[in-house]
């Protein structure tokens, strides 16, 4: 633990943040998301009630970002020709939808909209995504039709190794059933990530590189980019 | 309390042990014959989970059931009953007063998945069990390596120990994951002995637990009227209703000892926040209090339990007062070394769960 929770001491740190730490992470993290314009909602952060008769604390909550819209992955994967022939195979009214201006989804598909939530675990030390999808007209989706929306590499780990990487629990916040990406591992790949950076300081590494580090991962199982930029960015907000 | 050896303790037996008289009616919407099918008597064991209990449920109901697929799930006066909390935990914190036996009802369809996450079968159990247990690996030491590195045959004998109750087994082989629990002989530094506390309550080094966090599954109901006898409480119509905080406590001080009181505490730190411990200046009030919860209690455990005693988190300004804390269906005194509870109470996957019923009075807003 840290006494000042802007910073981490890189040499001994076990890749874990303190829930005071996660609020500075999220501050940051949403400035940066904002001040980046990506062409994505902005993050919320959302206090929690959850104790009747006792007040809450502003500290405590979650990031959210709703109504999101996942980019097509089919982009950024292929080259131009294969593209074209990707086109060629796909649905029959195919001519209806292609306009090489616009990026849709999938051409078969209906959009579907993702709710993300960064929710922080006081049993791991970690944030944990918690996501949930659903149609046009608010049905909720189950995995079998999130795995179309995200990107091949994704959709394999996952049928994978179901049990140790997406599952379905209780939102600690909203008593409802969400999808969460399972947090046990996130430590490892946290602290080779932070202490490679070139960056970091002779006090440690900021805090508030942490999510913006931490969502450049975990985003990309939903073929979410972070822009590099917005990495090497902290400390200049 | 008995010394602990390779058998457990005299506790950890009593919990172990305990069942839960389960009368289960199948829902009316689902009966197809008459007459009506009789409910089901079933003994659930504590430690266990209401999905284990389907296929000595079912013959008592099968011939009565509408065509169609079983998405089994249970509910208790309207509400469905989450399949993940222990069954004990879950009679603990919505009766109230206890109801033996527990009324439950059935249902084979219309599983609510708007509220329940599924559970299609035994193995769906199993792994929300391994899940909690990671978990509350990660959270003693820092680390989920001892379970992901357990073999299949350690894994099965843990689940199969868990499933037919069996404490002998579960105790051989969770004694492998060195956890630093039941069974332990060995110690590590303490930040306290049992015998500056209570000298007779043996077992209560938290030694083995190094990084001095312990998982804790804490749930809160809260009362909002003013009511004299807890049976009186009003039903839980909704999980809203419920608190639920899954958080460690980390044990605190050297050489002092650490309570059960100081465990909670130490979850709900607004509660006592800038409040007074009770201590030895107990106003008459207190002590008239403290005799009506001990009459309560005795009423409603037959088990010896001792008196209960209900906390003030405070002055008269106060917005909310403990009125109860249940572990395992017993009301343990509060000034209990928490290390005596943890090792004594927690459950298989290593977790301790707490109910806790609140009297929340709503401040007056002008």
């Amino acid at each position: 633990m840290v006494s000042n929770p802007a910073m981490i001491n890189i040499s001994s740190w076990d890749g874990t943040l303190s829930a005071a730490e996660f609020y500075v992470a999220s501050c940051a993290f949403s400035e940066l998301w904002k001040k980046f314009n990506l062409a994505l909602p902005q993050w919320s952060w959302i206090p929690s009630s959850k104790r009747p008769g006792i007040p809450f604390n502003h500290v405590e909550g979650y990031l959210s970002m709703e109504n999101v819209i996942l980019p097509s992955f089919e982009q950024e994967d292929y080259h131009e020709e294969d593209l074209m022939e990707k086109e060629e195979h796909s649905c029959s009214n195919v001519d209806e939808f292609i306009d090489d201006a616009i990026l849709v989804q999938n051409y078969c598909h209906e959009v579907n909209y993702y709710d993300f939530h960064i929710v922080y675990s006081t049993s791991y030390r970690v944030p944990v995504l918690y996501f949930r999808a659903y149609r046009n007209d608010g049905q909720t989706l189950l995995l079998d039709k999130i795995e179309k929306d995200i990107p091949p590499n994704s959709a394999k780990l996952l049928t994978n190794s179901k049990w140790t990487f997406i599952t379905q629990e209780e939102h600690p916040q909203l008593n409802r059933p969400w999808y969460t990406l399972h947090p046990c591992g996130t430590t490892d790949w946290m602290k080779l990530l932070l202490t490679n950076e070139a960056s970091v300081g002779q006090d440690g590494v900021a805090s508030e590189k942490y999510l913006v580090s931490w969502f450049s991962v975990v985003g990309q199982v939903f073929g979410l980019k972070i822009p590099f930029e917005m990495l090497g960015n902290i400390g200049t907000l | 309390m008995d010394s602990k050896g390779g058998g457990g303790t005299e506790a950890q037996k009593f919990v172990w042990e305990g069942a839960i008289p389960l009368q289960i009616h199948l829902h009316d919407s689902e009966v197809t014959t008459l007459p009506n099918p009789s409910p089901a008597l079933i003994l659930a064991p504590r430690l266990g989970y209401l999905p284990l209990l389907v296929s000595q449920i079912k013959p008592f109901f099968s011939n009565s059931l509408p065509p169609g697929v079983d998405t089994v799930w249970f509910e208790y006066k309207g509400l469905p009953l989450k399949w993940y909390i222990p069954t004990g935990v879950l009679f603990d914190l919505l009766c109230a007063e206890a109801e033996r036996p527990w009324n439950l009802t059935v249902h084979f369809r219309g599983y609510p998945g708007n509220f329940l996450t599924p559970c299609e079968d035994e193995d769906s159990v199993k792994w929300s069990f391994i899940n909690a247990l990671k978990e509350a690996a990660y959270i003693i030491t820092g680390n989920c390596k001892n379970i992901m590195s357990m073999s299949q045959s350690d894994q099965a004998d843990l689940w199969h120990s868990v499933l037919n109750g069996n404490m002998e087994a579960y105790l051989r082989v969770s004694s492998k994951l060195k956890l630093g629990t039941i069974g332990d002989d060995y110690s590590l530094k303490l930040n306290f002995t049992s015998n500056t506390c209570f000298g007779h309550y043996e077992g209560s080094d938290l030694g083995g637990f190094s990084s001095g966090r312990i998982p804790v599954r804490l749930y809160i109901r809260s009362i909002n009227e003013d009511i004299n006898d807890l049976e009186d409480a009003p039903t839980v119509d909704s999980w809203d209703k419920i608190s639920y905080i899954n958080r460690p406590v980390e044990i605190q001080g050297e050489g002092q000892c650490f309570t059960l009181y100081d465990a909670v505490k130490a979850l709900l730190p607004e509660l006592f926040a800038d409040k007074h411990l009770l201590t030895d200046n107990v106003s008459k009030e207190e002590a008239e209090d403290g005799q009506q919860s001990e009459e309560v209690s005795s009423s409603r455990s037959p088990e010896e339990v001792g008196e209960s005693l209900t906390k003030h988190a405070g002055s008269s300004l106060d917005t909310a007062e403990i009125k109860v804390i249940r572990i395992q269906g017993i009301e343990p005194k509060v000034e209990i070394p928490f290390g005596w509870v943890v090792n004594n109470l927690m459950n298989p996957e290593h977790y301790l769960h707490i109910c806790a019923y609140i009297k929340v009075v709503e401040p007056i807003i002008i």
